[in-house]
């Protein structure tokens, strides 16, 4: 899609590859800040990962969402491969869903989007409780549920270097 | 007859099919994830993704410090003044057993000597910052701020002023993972101070340990000081690990259900010392030949 919104009149420019690597080294940087005793924290690796996959899903797809996968695992202190199992199914589900999603408002994509992340959470969480790990408790859902909430900023942060300035020109519609 | 050899242009080529890519990327984590969590053989690969990982954490710590440094800034001095006074009072209740424990000390030496019993370890560590909790939340554990750099190897303890914390069990370059004693996973072999009776204590997850295999009967009551034992070859023997806070004796089980909670400030971010690694214990005892690879069945004597 070309617009910010299938509704939007305005053209945006394409994305830079660069973008896309600042972008997701500053969410492995906001997922490794000492937060984890609080309740609820977004993964934000996982959110700006569908955020490019169902955006540029030529272009970002589960070769990226594996390569982001291990270093959570390894930064994190997890079984190697347990994010990466999840992202990887995030990352093939979102590209799927891509062509669809964009058709609706921000709200409506927020919600397709939950259950996408909610799953990740649940994958790791399977796959940890057959490995014998504990329950960690019910705030481990609390994260996926905020990340729905921040959708919306998060587009119009993410395609801020997207937009161009508006000049109006009569001779040239678009 | 052109046009029968045609390719389609490059703008069609979209790579592998994304079902058989999922395949191969799922086969590859599940594989990655059984081999890690069985073999535990994956650690060359760790350091390597480590190697990227490490910067981008490093520069995440930097806003944490900067918040306690300037908590540290504008705290009072009213504060500082009254936790130096409560220092010095402390250190002066503390001066005479110091000033006699090396005198204490020198003596143990010599009277163990004199009893031909192996001297007693001293114990000597590197202090280390703790950096962050790990994110994950199915293990217990820390990363500290000091790695192979510093001579730190997996397996070392680590303590802190009020008793043992965990274990090194993996070291990056820079840093390491300290597996806390709650871990579920940890085990630490105990002795009972009061009583001398020696057990396992293992984690509970949730901040909690529990001490298992003592029977219902045994002699332990709520509030006992657990030590280490030293039994395992790694923990020197007498750090305090914990203390016991409740305990569930039912006669249809065998062994007496025994929870624990931890002295050391497990669960807070401060400052450990990692232990230097013991001296290696002395080899096993050979079997004796009545009993073959010793089995626990009941030896019969020969009879000639």
């Amino acid at each position: 899609m070309i617009q910010p919104t299938f509704t939007s009149s305005r053209i945006l420019l394409p994305v830079r590859p660069g973008f896309i690597w600042f972008s997701m080294t500053l969410g492995l940087l906001l997922n490794f800040l000492p937060t984890a005793h609080w309740p609820g924290v977004p993964d934000w690796v996982a959110l700006v990962l569908t955020f490019w996959c169902i955006r540029e899903s030529r272009y970002v797809g589960m070769g990226w969402a594996f390569a982001l996968g291990l270093c959570m695992d390894v930064a994190d202190g997890a079984v190697l491969g347990q994010h990466a199992f999840a992202y990887v199914l995030l990352a093939y589900t979102a590209t799927r869903q891509a062509r669809r999603i964009l058709w609706f408002p921000l709200a409506q994509q927020a919600i397709q989007v939950l259950p996408m992340l909610v799953a990740a959470q649940v994958i790791q969480l399977v796959l940890r409780l057959l490995a014998g790990a504990e329950f960690p408790g019910w705030s481990f859902l609390l994260g996926p549920a905020l990340a729905t909430l921040l959708w919306i900023p998060l587009t119009y942060l993410l395609l801020l270097p997207q937009y161009q300035p508006l000049e109006h020109d009569a001779n040239r519609p678009l | 007859m052109a046009g029968t050899h045609h390719t389609p242009p490059p703008f069609f080529k979209r790579g592998p099919a994304p079902l058989a890519l999922l395949t191969f990327y799922l086969a590859l984590s599940l594989a990655l994830f059984v081999i890690d969590l069985r073999l535990q053989s994956l650690d060359p690969l760790r350091q390597l993704v480590a190697a990227v990982t490490d910067p981008v954490q490093r520069v995440a710590q930097m806003p944490g410090g900067l918040v306690d440094h300037a908590k540290d800034y504008l705290r009072g001095l009213d504060d500082l003044l009254s936790e130096n006074a409560q220092l010095k009072q402390t250190q002066l209740r503390l001066a005479p057993d110091l000033a006699r424990l090396e005198h204490l000390e020198t003596e143990n030496d010599r009277l163990r000597k004199l009893l031909a019993v192996k001297e007693r370890e001293k114990a000597q560590g590197e202090v280390a910052q703790i950096m962050y909790t790990a994110r994950d939340p199915f293990s217990h554990r820390v990363v500290i701020d000091k790695g192979q750099q510093s001579g730190i190897t997996a397996g070392q303890p680590a303590i802190d002023e009020a008793g043992v914390v965990g274990q090194v069990t993996r070291v990056f370059p820079f840093s390491a993972e300290i597996t806390l004693i709650t871990d579920k996973d940890q085990a630490v072999p105990v002795q009972v101070v009061r009583s001398g009776q020696r057990s396992v204590v293992f984690g509970l997850g949730g901040g909690q340990l529990e001490l298992r295999y003592l029977p219902a009967n045994a002699d332990i009551k709520e509030g006992d000081l657990l030590v280490t034992s030293g039994l395992d070859g790694i923990f020197l023997p007498g750090f305090p690990v914990a203390r016991v806070s409740s305990i569930e004796r039912e006669n249809s089980y065998a062994f007496a259900r025994i929870r624990c909670e931890p002295l050391a400030a497990v669960e807070n971010f401060g400052e450990v010392l990692v232990l230097a690694p013991r001296q290696p214990l002395p080899p096993r005892p050979p079997e004796s030949a009545g009993r073959g690879g010793n089995t626990g069945a009941p030896v019969k004597e020969d009879k000639k």
